[in-house]
């Protein structure tokens, strides 16, 4: 196998559903270094914005693209509505008790995916798409604006948290919440704006899933665990760790099949999560160990 | 004829919710006594469905197997394997706070489901398993069900024994007070990392053999037989809807849960087909909201943990 045949086959796919990851893994990572725990939803609310999008799309007639603002706002919105409504009289508690919440939010989302869509697979647009040829490289028009997407909307996440006042608040509390809270920091204000921010990149998520591949109720699911490889990998709390960790966890997991039967490729992210865990918890760009 | 379809009903919810349980009883050592999330029950009941279904099934063509071993052998093999999977686990992850095993659970449960299906020379894969020895399989079919549902109860009541000594023990102390306050007990001298992966890998056992149990009951193993996000989720809402730290309410809480879940299907089965399948994932819904509900307005569950030890100078309800 030469080069450029490793490169087609293996390496842009893996950075295509790497960029996904990473959209995702986002959201996970400031969930987890703000609020505290691991949020196990995070997975089907990705399917949800995903078929919010396809709503869209097939109501509409528009095409996904223009669907995934719709899609970003709306699922931004059930994810503060799930806080409102479930995680938040949790927060007094131990953390643990919210994962165990959020365990059963996510298959009330899947189950409310599945009566109105149904269980079978759906795709936004009919058709094969064949790749475009760029100096030998094979590429489709999807992959590279996922990859674009994916950059600009981290770009402008990373802009807002290092720039304005809300984003800085929100580091704050990831940093030191008991400092961030003496120092004036309206908490409720914090969580709000970190479940809008979740929620949204959850959303582009599970739309550039379906774009790339195709609308399952448990996309979402499946893609938890390289996610939170991702997040882990990355180093919790990290966003830059986070799409870092994404791109890796997706580019491993296209390679893995040189080495594997294809059948392991999800083991992947597993055996990448348990080997960080083992080795270096705080993950590459030093994040936080909870 | 009406009686002896109910008969037999009853006969068969009583062998599941002996098995489910024991499967709450599993869960309640991780995570009533010891503050463990383990969201991967489904994959360390497969564990053992299928290793005491190698260890006791004949021959077969294009998979290991023939040992023929007593089902005993099988059972004790279950919990063995089941433990010995829980054990890297644990050791990786319980240095951490639970969130971590939470997310290594669903994990190992992923990959064992994997393994399952596509490692054929061990799991025979889609097919699964068949013609499992069953005991007292050779009576008449009413009364090797009874004779069953006798088994799984006695093996219940061992295990509830069991765990209850064990709970009452000073290694039951032990476990709350890591749970409760973790600082307090490592400055105690206790080692919190390997009483913790003590209790994980009991509990783990323990789903194990729930599934040689399963397994043997149904006379074979696919892995269709269960949905792996189901059944887990199912035992956790038994244990927290029975009281988590109480044994008792684990049982209780098996019983009720899996009352409602099979009476339910039996509701919306009488749909017609299109609403049929729609009326299951609503049932999901609910039993998801059920747990919501229970966190919200109940959590200590129907059987609250009995308080222990001294009771003079506690205030009742002074737990947090």
């Amino acid at each position: 196998m030469d080069f450029l045949e490793l490169v087609n086959f293996y390496i842009i796919p893996g950075l295509v559903i790497g960029s996904i990851y990473a959209l995702g893994a986002v959201g996970i990572t400031l969930v987890f270094a703000i609020l505290r725990y691991a949020h196990l939803a995070h997975g089907d609310l990705a399917t949800l914005g995903a078929f919010l999008a396809l709503a869209v799309v097939t109501g509409f007639g528009i095409s996904p693209l223009a669907a995934l603002p719709i899609a970003i706002l709306g699922t931004a919105a059930v994810a503060v509505g799930i806080d409102k409504v479930f995680y938040e009289h949790l927060r007094e508690r131990p953390k643990i008790v919210t994962v165990m919440a959020s365990l059963g939010i996510a298959l009330m989302v899947r189950a409310v995916v599945q009566v109105i869509w149904g269980v079978d697979s759906e795709s936004y647009v009919k058709g094969i798409v064949r790749p475009d040829v760029y100096f030998g490289l094979r590429i489709r028009d999807r992959e590279i604006y996922t990859v674009i997407a994916m950059i600009a909307l981290v770009g402008v996440l990373q802009v807002f948290l290092t720039q304005s006042k809300w984003g800085k608040a929100m580091r704050a509390m990831s940093d030191n919440p008991n400092l961030a809270l003496l120092s004036g920091i309206d908490n409720k204000k914090v969580v709000m704006l970190t479940w809008i921010i979740a929620g949204g990149l959850c959303a582009a998520a599970g739309v550039f899933l379906g774009i790339n591949t195709e609308l399952k109720s448990m996309m979402g699911w499946n893609m938890l665990l390289p996610m939170f490889a991702a997040a882990i990998l990355g180093g919790v709390g990290r966003v830059e760790g986070a799409v870092l960790g994404g791109l890796i966890v997706g580019v491993a997991e296209e390679l893995s099949v040189l080495v594997l039967p294809s059948e392991y490729k999800a083991a992947t992210a597993f055996a990448i999560l348990l080997f960080m865990l083992l080795v270096r918890p705080t993950g590459l760009l030093r994040g936080k160990v909870l | 004829m009406e009686l002896y379809g109910l008969l037999n009903y009853a006969l068969f919810m009583g062998v599941f919710i002996g098995i489910y349980a024991l499967l709450a009883l599993g869960l309640n050592i991780q995570w009533g006594f010891a503050g463990l999330f383990n969201a991967g029950i489904a994959g360390f009941f497969a564990v053992g469905a299928y290793t005491s279904a190698i260890l006791t099934s004949a021959a077969a063509e294009g998979r290991i197997g023939g040992f023929e071993l007593p089902v005993i052998v099988g059972w004790f093999g279950a919990m063995g394997a089941a433990a010995l999977i829980a054990w890297p686990i644990g050791k990786i992850c319980l240095r951490f706070r639970s969130d971590y095993l939470a997310i290594a659970t669903i994990g190992i449960a992923e990959i064992i489901r994997l393994v399952i299906k596509s490692e054929a020379e061990l799991t025979n894969s889609a097919r699964g398993i068949t013609g499992l020895p069953r005991p007292f399989g050779d009576l008449d079919y009413m009364a090797s069900q009874a004779a069953y549902l006798g088994i799984v109860l006695v093996v219940l009541a061992i295990a509830y024994v069991l765990v209850e000594r064990q709970f009452n023990a000073p290694w039951g102390r032990m476990m709350r007070a890591i749970r409760d306050n973790e600082d307090a007990a490592r400055a105690m001298g206790k080692n919190i990392e390997y009483r913790r992966l003590e209790a994980f890998i009991f509990g783990a056992a323990l789903m194990g053999l729930g599934g040689a149990l399963f397994a043997h009951f149904n006379r074979s193993i696919t892995p269709e037989a269960i949905d792996p996000m189901v059944a887990t989720f199912l035992v956790w809402i038994m244990l927290i809807l029975g009281g988590s730290g109480n044994n008792r309410g684990a049982i209780l809480g098996a019983a009720v849960v899996w009352i409602i879940w099979s009476v339910s299907e039996i509701a919306t089965d009488q749909l017609p087909h299109e609403y049929a399948v729609k009326a299951k994932y609503i049932r999901l819904f609910l039993i998801g909201l059920l747990l919501q509900l229970v966190l919200r307005f109940r959590p200590e569950g129907i059987l609250p943990e009995p308080l222990r030890g001294d009771l003079r100078h506690t205030k009742e309800g002074n737990r947090s």
